[in-house]
């Protein structure tokens, strides 16, 4: 069916080098004061995206106090110095400039997007955001309230009951096996008191990953950097130690009365430094990794039309690492689906990958990643994400020839010794048919 | 990563992130001898391109008793020509480093590819391919159709939000197709068949109905000599039907329902009033509608939440939305999350009172100088993304705008006046084009 030219086009494509990197050229900055950041600097539109990560996360909530660095996190816009939380919003409106603030597991980061003309303004006004947070009670109830309804929301929520299961299988009792907003009963009962010490936990120098892409130099951010930042502590709270992943392997349903159940799967994962992270990411880019020629993709959705969309995805956190996908299927499929997805982990395992799908997923990969950079915003969240992964300043110059130097059998050594498709556990949100908690 | 998505839910997000342009994008346009569109935006900060193809076809178009095939043909489209074979198109994509997508709304179709800029002919080759070349198989019907039922179930049977807003839009549309959802009615996408999606295909595919929008690292010149050899080459459908829906009558009755399910979480009160859209040449009530959004629920300092988060404390969210960004008659909408312990009843009547109120006082002008100091930043902040601004013009020439229209609509905003959005909620806010629905679990409904 393939007609020549089609196939002259895609080889000419193989062979021609791929996509010259972006060309961004990354600098690293340290301040007068010692601060480290990593800048690249476009001058073609007048402002600068800045992002600031603190290393810690939500895993630093102290015990009985889960919520609370969500909580504090959502809290930094509701006012600071003099400025109550709608004057403080009017602040910001009127420099036209963008904060927001989010924390997941393994940090809390700031991202800033700020015009050139009034740069100075902007971060004086977040200097005082980080600085003199008010937390004042009646903000503090405010958006407690909205954390509650949003817990509500996830409780009835078939992807969120799956999450919450799937984490406490995989972690127990480690910060990792609950949901970082933290409980009902725990929200309920956050303090001011508790605001202020999540904060005194988070915010330190020893743990801060910062990044600026855009229309600032080096010279001035050093400066930026020492105004900004050179007021933090040198520490914050002891982060936690590695989370034991305690995966068995087997089926767990949770009861919940929908049309379509929505399924987690995985097992355990490979970190970031391990040698054969690479090899782990071409390989799952060929099992599941979330384009339609996934093996996951053309064996449940395009034969079987079981689902929408099944992917797969390595999770290297900084304290454990696992391998994970998901799948969403009418609850009288589901059954299938799960048998499909196990069967194509020891296909996988067994009879490893062909030469041809290695070729494609290498092309594809090292193609996609200059797509990445297509932002300050983005490219700034990247190079932060890069230094809190320890990765080299030079990594995106060499890391298109690390997923080329990935070899067939590289590939199907490790799958043979990481897929476990016995020890694939699913948790399963539903009704699905034929399906019942094994373990 | 989402596959293929659909925009039937995206109506409210769409409104948040609102229509803005930059002042000096580099945008070409023209048009090809058959009649096709092509619009070209330059920015060579990065080797990169992204094509689109936008068809003046949505959901909205489609004949009785067959929703959701607009959306089941886009599906399709990643099934096999006489040159490519099923799945060909986005594995060639995958193979050069790029990445592909389409979406389907009420008014239009549209596929693209984001590739390194030295692959933009190969793109073109395909995607011109599949404009009139389809081939489809009986297995690719059955097998896609299971698909789509299952994307219905992620995006609608499974989210009872997503099922709420389908009964309100229904009830918002006397007439007019956009009562339909794009996803389609489950029991019509069931009996969805080769026939239906061919039809559609060969009645709305085709160059004088289509759109071309290439961005990136690319030089207008390149594309136009491209397109002509690619797409310039198809000849236009001699029949394609002139763009007609059904239109709404005088609504002259206020409507209400209780939509109940067991899965609700968070009952909520939500009010749509029926609205006028963007018209090429006319948007300045759009631009109205669009700053008395931003005024009423854009945010903490927006007058409903001052009134009823921070003053009266009888709500933990409250929002407005409205997009113009439509073909005909859109909607605009309130949202109130009503606080633990106040009921439904009177988070809607303090809803109903704070906009009484709001349009006896008049528009605050400075929170009105705010917003549009925002809108004169965003303009900077939204060079930084070309495939939004691509995505912009796409959806403006699919919906009947010009290109002239879109670069107008930044200064449109600025112009508009304290007066007229007053005047805008006057007309706009009436209570019997209204809808007004209440979320909510089942045993809620009695109190």
């Amino acid at each position: 069916m393939t007609p020549l030219k089609y196939i002259a086009a895609a080889l000419v494509a193989c062979f021609l080098a791929v996509p010259a990197w972006a060309g961004i050229k990354i600098e690293e900055v340290t301040s007068p004061g010692g601060i480290k950041a990593w800048l690249v600097e476009d001058h073609s539109i007048p402002f600068s995206a800045l992002e600031l990560r603190f290393r810690g996360g939500t895993s630093l909530d102290a015990p009985g106090k889960r919520g609370a660095v969500y909580l504090m996190t959502g809290l930094l816009e509701e006012g600071s110095g003099d400025l109550r939380a709608q004057e403080y919003a009017r602040a910001v409106e009127s420099l036209a400039a963008e904060f927001s603030y989010d924390a997941d597991k393994d940090s809390v980061s700031i991202s800033a997007r700020f015009l050139t003309e009034n740069r100075d303004e902007a971060m004086a006004l977040l200097r005082q955001t980080l600085f003199e947070p008010r937390f004042d009670q009646d903000a503090l109830d405010r958006v407690r309230a909205q954390v509650l309804a949003g817990l509500r929301s996830d409780a009835k929520n078939p992807n969120k009951i799956a999450g919450e299961m799937f984490s406490k299988l995989a972690f127990g009792d480690h910060p990792y096996g609950s949901d970082g907003k933290g409980t009902l009963e725990t929200v309920a009962a956050l303090s001011r008191q508790d605001i202020f010490d999540a904060y005194e936990a988070v915010f330190a120098r020893d743990r801060l990953y910062v990044s600026a892409v855009g229309d600032i130099t080096a010279g001035e951010l050093g400066t930026l950097l020492d105004d900004l930042l050179g007021a933090l502590p040198p520490e914050g709270a002891p982060i936690p130690g590695p989370a034991e992943v305690t995966i068995e392997g087997g089926v767990t349903v949770v009861d919940f009365d929908t049309p379509q159940s929505v399924a987690l799967f995985g097992q355990k994962g490979i970190k970031r430094e391990d040698p054969d992270f690479f090899t782990a990411y071409v390989m799952n880019q060929i099992l599941g990794g979330g384009s339609f020629e996934t093996r996951l993709m053309t064996e449940v959705r395009e034969k079987r039309g079981l689902t929408y969309g099944v992917y797969s995805y390595l999770v290297p956190r900084d304290l454990a690492a696992v391998y994970m996908g998901s799948v969403a299927s009418a609850n009288g499929k589901m059954a299938e689906a799960v048998e499909v997805i196990r069967n194509e982990w020891r296909r996988m395992a067994e009879n490893g990958v062909t030469e041809k799908e290695l070729k494609d997923a290498q092309t594809y990969l090292t193609g996609a990643y200059p797509l990445r950079f297509d932002g300050n915003g983005r490219i700034a969240s990247i190079l932060a994400g890069m230094q809190m992964d320890h990765l080299p300043i030079s990594y995106v110059e060499t890391r298109n020839d690390r997923i080329n130097a990935v070899s067939l059998e590289d590939v199907n050594r490790f799958a043979a010794e990481f897929l476990e498709p016995e020890g694939l556990q699913f948790v399963i949100a539903g009704r699905p048919e034929g399906l019942e908690t094994t373990n | 990563m989402i596959q293929r998505v659909t925009l039937a839910a995206a109506a409210l997000s769409a409104a948040l992130s609102g229509p803005l342009q930059a002042e000096d994008e580099a945008v070409t346009a023209f048009t090809l001898e058959n009649g096709m569109d092509v619009v070209v935006i330059e920015d060579h900060r990065a080797p990169v391109v992204q094509q689109m193809v936008w068809y003046r076809a949505g959901s909205a178009d489609e004949p009785p008793g067959q929703s959701g095939v607009a959306h089941f043909l886009e599906h399709l489209l990643f099934k096999g020509t006489d040159k490519l074979a099923p799945g060909e198109l986005s594995a060639t994509v995958r193979a050069n480093g790029g990445q592909d997508n389409a979406f389907t709304s009420y008014d239009y179709t549209a596929y693209f590819q984001r590739v390194a800029a030295d692959r933009l002919e190969l793109m073109m080759q395909m995607e011109s391919d599949r404009m009139t070349n389809l081939r489809l198989s009986e297995e690719d019907i059955v097998t896609e159709r299971e698909v789509i039922l299952e994307e219905r179930n992620q995006r609608t049977d499974n989210d009872p939000v997503a099922l709420f807003r389908e009964q309100l839009q229904a009830v918002q549309y006397l007439n007019h197709r956009y009562g339909q959802p794009v996803i389609g009615w489950r029991h019509e996408m069931e009996s969805l068949d080769m026939e239906d999606a061919l039809s559609f295909y060969q009645t709305y595919y085709a160059p004088n109905n289509a759109i071309l929008v290439v961005s990136g690292d690319v030089q207008p010149d390149a594309v136009k000599a491209l397109a002509e050899q690619y797409y310039g080459v198809i000849p236009a459908n001699p029949d394609l039907p002139e763009r007609f829906r059904s239109q709404e009558p005088p609504q002259t009755a206020a409507r209400r329902l209780t939509f109940k399910d067991p899965r609700v979480a968070q009952p909520y009160v939500q009010r749509s009033y029926l609205a006028p859209e963007r018209d090429s040449g006319a948007q300045q009530k759009a631009a109205a509608l669009y700053l008395l959004a931003e005024l009423l629920g854009g945010g903490n300092t927006s007058y409903l939440a001052n009134a009823l988060q921070f003053d009266q404390q009888v709500a933990v969210y409250t929002g407005a939305f409205y997009s113009g960004s439509t073909l005909d008659d859109t909607s605009f909408t309130f949202l109130v999350v009503p606080a633990e312990g106040v009921s439904m009843q009177d988070a809607e009547t303090a809803l109903d009172a704070t906009i009484a109120r709001f349009l006896d006082e008049g528009v605050d002008e400075a929170q009105l100088e705010r917003i549009k100091l925002q809108l004169r930043a965003a303009e900077i902040y939204d060079r930084d993304n070309v495939n939004g601004i691509a995505n912009r013009y796409g959806q403006a020439l699919s919906i009947g705008l010009t290109v002239q229209d879109v670069q107008d609509w930044p200064k449109i905003l600025q112009s508009v006046t304290a007066d007229e959005i007053i005047a805008a909620a006057k007309e706009v806010l009436r209570p019997e084009t209204s809808v007004t629905g209440w979320m909510t679990r089942d045993q809620e409904v009695t109190q």
